[in-house]
């Protein structure tokens, strides 16, 4: 009804701006949404220069190898073409997280540590020897690549076979449910793990795996607001001008039954990444040492009861990665919720 | 309501077959050495690579597999899991009973609580207690449960001391169990302690319960709190509860009997859900707690490679998650009597 009602305005209507239009207006005067895009946006920002925020060192790491530099200060010449690839596209090795030692006992925050290649300060401590600093920020652009590539796929897939079903309905329409209905009568962690396990863990496997099974909600919900435009006056007028199906489908009922995906969308891309640290934390997923907040978390699971001298000898082994992984699901979580607030026209208070 | 069930339990086999084909596909991206990994238990067997594929046709094609697979199945076979070191239908008889008792201990307090925070929240609307519960929920339903399991364990195993670590029972408990079995009746520790009289085991699977039971809660609760605000807001703000008031009822008598009876509607098919994913086995949060049930059997599995393991714990989570769906459906018509099967 509500869409019906939106839809017959906007067909009658000049078409407002994006910024003024109600759900933004609704959105910007939401100051628990600015807190949460304020979080967002800096763990965006981390996330697309990690490359300068944790440089990859000379030892411990092939990265400044593959992308063929001998200095660490390359990186930050813009000027230069590795400034730019680690930006953009850093080789794969990149991503796994420094390996300072090989000492599984963790080391305290900015405490010295010797290796072959002289003194190293880990500004967040290491466990495993893995330097904790790359792991977080390198993590975070793990965390963004994962939930953009697989929120995108999943709605690629879910928008597309969803407009289909409810489009043209029939036989098409029931074996496109029919499938659905099977995919979400199961628990999807599941599936996930169930995919991950026997494909083998790296980051394209879980992706993979995140897709295949998050794009039927998507489906479902774009089918039911396929069949609701469908049945609006424009439409008709729109076919009776001689509109095709697919343009009809593309140009003119998507785009009115976005509103409530777009709310699901940004609530699912920070809870995919958060999924994920989850899988990797027991050890599914991705390998190990690939810089990822779910494993340096599991780093902390032998280390929880301290040593004789302090109970808490090892505390920001897991306070650090814990404290990334809980701002990272708040932020997106509050500008998640304000999203669905501001297009939900039902309010709930 | 006898065709309604009967026409949703058709539909049990059929989330079997799609599942069971989907793992014998996904199979099939590997080489049949690699599948052959599976069935391999010796040394003798190790060396003999070429036997081992050609006895089991890992080599055959896709459907010639499949089929194989069923016949073990139809058999009473689900195959032998390498990081339980049992045969899967062993393995899933033994560690089902451990994830029935958690969910049962997580269900009163996961429940309970949502469903009075909520209320509690809704009553006050925009009052103090309300932007608690609001701000309660983001935070908590916020942490994943990997993160949770960790911070509890740290502040009450590692750093306060007052909670056991992970597991079942304690070291010198699991020697006394061993000298001095309880029998087993139900499969659920804590149960049978209790039918046999004995009290310290008893005791000691209590105490390992708590921290899984309260992160379990607390990650759980944010829904199930924003729940029952939200529907009970709406229930306060319908006809019959003014209609309630104006008879003059009690305020209490009128929120409780007449406004929240209905407000739980909704309520109770999210908590129908949650149970549901609790006894599909709690993966994490089993794993962390080292607590010997389905899930953290599935997660080892998985972590393992072990294929008969990952496959077993996967067809017994959809048939759980498909039958308990189907139950909680049929309890929302027992409760809701508008609804109607047709």
């Amino acid at each position: 009804m509500s869409i019906a009602a939106r839809g017959a305005k906007g067909a009658g209507e000049k078409r407002e701006s994006f910024w003024s239009s109600r759900p933004m207006r609704r959105l910007r005067r939401n100051k628990l949404a600015w807190v949460g895009a304020v979080l967002v946006l800096a763990f965006m920002l981390v996330a697309v220069f990690a490359p300068l925020i944790a440089p990859p060192p000379k030892v411990g790491n092939n990265c400044l190898r593959d992308l063929g530099q001998s200095e660490p200060s390359a990186v930050y010449n813009p000027a230069g073409g590795a400034f730019w690839r680690m930006i953009l596209a850093p080789p794969a090795s990149c991503y796994q997280i420094t390996r300072i030692n090989f000492q599984p006992q963790p080391s305290p925050p900015l405490q010295t540590i010797q290796t072959e290649a002289g003194p190293v300060v880990p500004l967040l401590g290491t466990a495993s020897g893995y330097d904790m600093w790359y792991g977080i920020i390198w993590g975070t652009r793990t965390a963004f690549k994962l939930a953009i590539t697989v929120v995108f796929f999943q709605l690629l897939i879910g928008i597309t076979l969803g407009a289909i079903s409810g489009y043209f309905g029939g036989t098409v329409d029931n074996l496109i449910q029919r499938f659905i209905e099977i995919i979400l009568s199961f628990p999807g962690l599941v599936l996930v793990i169930v995919i991950t396990a026997i494909l083998g863990p790296s980051l394209g496997n879980i992706m993979a795996a995140f897709i295949a099974v998050g794009w039927a909600g998507y489906a479902r919900i774009v089918r039911g607001d396929v069949l609701k435009v469908r049945a609006l006056e424009f439409v008709d007028g729109a076919r009776a001008l001689g509109v095709s199906d697919l343009r009809l489908i593309f140009r003119h009922i998507i785009p009115n039954a976005l509103t409530t995906i777009t709310a699901i969308a940004v609530l699912d891309l920070g809870a995919l990444p958060l999924a994920a640290a989850g899988l990797s934390f027991l050890g599914i997923g991705l390998p190990v040492g690939f810089a990822d907040w779910g494993q340096l978390v599991s780093f902390a699971r032998a280390w929880i009861q301290g040593n004789t001298e302090s109970r808490l000898a090892y505390w920001y082994v897991a306070f650090y990665p814990a404290l990334t992984i809980i701002l990272f699901g708040l932020g997106w979580n509050l500008l998640g919720s304000a999203v669905r607030d501001a297009v939900d026209p039902r309010d709930n208070g | 309501m006898f065709a309604f069930i009967v026409r949703r339990l058709m539909f049990l086999p059929v989330v079997i077959f799609v599942l069971s084909v989907l793992i014998v596909a996904l199979l099939q991206f590997l080489s049949p050495e690699q599948r052959a990994a599976a069935y391999i238990r010796s040394d003798n067997q190790a060396r003999n690579m070429a036997a081992v594929i050609k006895q089991y046709g890992l080599d055959q094609p896709f459907y010639v597999q499949y089929w194989n697979w069923l016949k073990e199945v139809a058999h009473g076979n689900l195959g032998f899991s390498k990081s339980s070191s049992k045969p899967v239908w062993d393995t899933i008889k033994e560690r089902f009973p451990s994830t029935l008792e958690l969910a049962l201990y997580s269900l009163i307090p996961l429940i309970g609580f949502g469903v009075w925070f909520g209320t509690l929240a809704g009553l006050n609307k925009n009052k103090f207690i309300d932007q608690f519960a609001r701000i309660f929920a983001v935070v908590t339903g916020n942490i994943p449960t990997f993160v949770m399991g960790i911070i509890l364990l740290v502040l009450f195993y590692g750093l306060l001391g007052i909670a056991p670590g992970p597991g079942q029972i304690s070291a010198e408990n699991q020697v006394n169990l061993i000298v001095n079995p309880v029998p087993r009746v139900t499969g659920m520790l804590s149960i049978d302690a209790l039918l046999a009289g004995n009290w310290p085991i008893f005791w000691d699977v209590i105490r390992h319960l708590i921290l899984p039971v309260i992160t379990l809660t607390t990650v759980l609760n944010a829904g199930l709190i924003m729940v029952t605000r939200g529907s009970m807001i709406e229930a306060l703000n319908q006809d019959y509860v003014r209609t309630a008031k104006a008879k003059g009822l009690s305020e209490r008598q009128v929120n409780l009997k007449h406004a929240r009876r209905n407000a739980l509607l909704p309520v109770a098919t999210i908590a129908g859900f949650q149970v549901a994913g609790l006894l599909g086995g709690a993966v994490i949060t089993e794993s962390i707690f080292a607590w010997p049930g389905i899930g953290s059997w599935g997660a080892d599995a998985a972590a393992r490679f072990d294929v008969p393991g990952i496959l077993g714990f996967a067809l017994l989570a959809g048939v759980v998650t498909v039958v308990m769906n189907l139950v909680v459906d049929i309890m929302y018509a027992v409760i809701d009597p508008r609804v109607r099967f047709d």
